[in-house]
């Protein structure tokens, strides 16, 4: 019995891998995303030079073989801010669709379970919710409770929360009537057992692909709110508040503008791409038609 | 159609006091006294307390939370701490910079996405089709105001063709006026008009695949009249409530780009209430756009119920 699930568990995988690699968006999606998070994490170990010391002598240069995307108004190398900028980009998207997963797929799928009043309740809630616009409620919270990564974090997870309640839940619902799941419960097991051992496997692929939108939809709020000056606060950089330096510079300096920005929409292109890939190799019954 | 109109109402309004709500207590709980704001650092115990009493800053939650209510309703938003002028006139005076970017944003995102969207779908499978939607990817990656940045230094800083930022006010003439919004807005519709674009021609291709499609094709009709007169009807109501939805993107978005071009719209009044702690302002202006959201939404539905009867049945 075991063998058996393990092999068809592989047979899954191969087929997934085969279909993956003629995808062409995942396979672009995965690339880009793969280029991204790796700049990332090499950061951690080596940048061209340091980020957090300002040499005056070098400041706003162009483009060149020393500097290869320029210097800013402080003469620090924009090709280094824009690789330790990635990380908190990364972190901060990555932390907002965590809290979206863990807060609104229980709930979710609480509210698939128990239908009725639970349901009516949880639906109406993330009603009222989606009816703030989401950048406008993150500029509230952050402006409130201070600006700050932390409270950018936030302001971004709380509006992830009925995004994952409600993909979890219409997962959920279509799954509740299925054969399976009836002879699990014919064999008296309970709701919530019935939820992590049958519901949540089937799910994942769902909430993978809408993980995967909220993900590039956060780093553009990020973005957004450090442009503002709520968001990530110097000096720690971020591509966000590199813009908004950028902007009084515009006229001596674009590459201070046009660099960080290019690096938001590569990101957020590469995750595009891969949660359409995936949402194609995944599931072909959610395929578009092309 | 009218129980449906009811039904939709009924849920309307408690959205609307839940979300009002919601925005009273987070206001509640941030600490500072708006009385010790407005009358500054200088002020004397005994006149902090008489203008709490006069602001009705001592009255019970509930009482204070209806009263704003009931204000907000009668067009009584409050008196700003720090201008000491009525809420209502502030948004007024910038809702006439706000209001027109954003419709002007929603206009050139449909008139740009319609067109693109049909005529993608109308050469589905082929290079040009295949041009658009690569297009319209890259045009959903793009943060709107750093597209805002890049607008202003070719059009304002290089050909010098409009105004880089700055509002000259409608008494200064329509179209000066009018010009100072025009980047703005461009720099708003780009992105949403990716996706509308996307919306328009996957809903077409849906539509097209419809057995009454394959009727009108089969006695006769031209491909051209079938895809105007039947197609593009039916599926233009999905595009009509992702353009309901975009509405608040829009709104929200203009938040941010009115700071690109220093335009003194309700964004930058909110982020001046913002550091100037100036919490009343922040708090109307925050319920204003829910608001607006919920009661757009709203009529997209009713539309949407009154142009397909199956869906009043819900």
């Amino acid at each position: 019995m075991e063998e058996e699930l393990i092999a068809l568990e592989h047979e899954d995988w191969r087929h997934f891998t085969r279909k993956a690699f003629t995808n062409r968006s995942f396979l672009a999606g995965a690339l880009i995303t793969a280029v991204v998070v790796a700049v990332a994490l090499f950061s951690f170990a080596w940048t061209p030079y340091d980020v957090t010391k300002l040499v005056i002598a070098d400041r706003l240069q162009s483009p060149n073989a020393a500097h290869w995307f320029g210097t800013d108004h402080f003469g620090r190398d924009i090709l280094s801010m824009i690789m330790v900028g990635s990380r908190n980009s990364i972190a901060v998207a990555l932390i907002a669709v965590g809290i979206g997963i863990a807060v609104g797929v229980p709930l979710g799928c609480w509210a698939a379970a128990k239908r009725g009043l639970a349901d009516e309740v949880l639906m109406r809630a993330s009603d009222i919710v989606f009816a703030f616009p989401a950048l406008l409620s993150a500029v509230m919270i952050t402006a409130i409770f201070g600006p700050g990564i932390v409270n950018a974090i936030i302001a971004i997870g709380i509006f992830n929360i009925p995004v994952f309640a409600r993909v979890a839940r219409g997962g959920a619902l279509a799954l509740w009537p299925r054969e399976f799941v009836l002879a699990a419960r014919a064999s008296g097991k309970r709701a919530g057992l019935i939820t992590v051992q049958h519901i949540l496997p089937n799910i994942a692929n769902l909430l993978l692909v809408q993980g995967t939108i909220q993900f590039s939809l956060g780093i553009l709020a990020e973005a957004g709110l450090s442009y503002v000056g709520l968001g990530t606060q110097p000096p720690a950089p971020s591509w966000g508040r590199m813009l908004f330096e950028a902007q009084t510079m515009m006229t001596i300096a674009p590459h201070m503008a046009i660099v960080p920005g290019l690096a938001i929409i590569v990101t957020v292109l590469g995750l595009n791409l891969l949660g359409d890939g995936l949402r194609d190799v995944l599931d072909p019954r959610l395929r578009r038609q092309r | 159609m009218l129980s449906y109109a009811l039904r939709r109402i009924a849920v309307v309004l408690i959205t609307l006091l839940a979300a009002s709500a919601i925005v009273f207590a987070v206001l509640e709980i941030v600490p500072g006294d708006p009385a010790r704001l407005m009358l500054g650092m200088n002020a004397g115990e005994d006149a902090i307390a008489a203008l709490r009493e006069q602001m009705g800053l001592n009255q019970p939650l509930l009482i204070r939370y209806f009263s704003w209510l009931g204000g907000l309703l009668s067009g009584d938003f409050g008196r700003s701490y720090t201008y000491s002028v009525p809420v209502i006139d502030l948004v007024r005076e910038r809702l006439v910079v706000s209001l027109p970017l954003a419709l002007m944003a929603l206009f050139l995102s449909t008139a740009i996405a319609i067109p693109v969207g049909i005529f993608s779908a109308s050469r589905r499978g082929t290079a040009s089709d295949a041009g658009v939607m690569a297009a319209t990817q890259l045009g959903i990656a793009i943060p709107n105001f750093w597209f805002a940045l890049l607008l202003v230094y070719v059009f304002a800083v290089t050909l010098r063709l409009v105004p880089a930022g700055g509002f000259p006010g409608w008494q200064a003439g329509f179209w000066p006026a009018l010009a100072s919004l025009l980047l703005p807005a461009i720099a708003l519709a780009l992105p949403q008009a990716a996706i509308l674009s996307r919306v328009t021609r996957s809903a077409l291709l849906d539509v097209m695949g419809e057995d009454y499609i394959r009727t009108a094709r089969a006695k006769g009709l031209p491909a051209n009249i079938v895809l105007w007169r039947h197609a593009l009807r039916n599926a233009l109501i999905p595009v009509l409530t992702i353009l309901g939805l975009q509405f608040s993107f829009l709104l929200a978005g203009t938040i941010i780009i009115e700071n690109v071009f220093y335009l003194p719209g309700l964004g930058r009044l909110v982020f001046q209430a913002i550091t100037q702690r100036d919490l009343i302002v922040v708090e109307s202006v925050v319920v204003l756009l829910v608001a607006t959201v919920i009661i757009v939404n709203f009529l997209v539905d009713l539309a949407y119920a009154w142009a397909d009867p199956r869906l009043r049945r819900r």
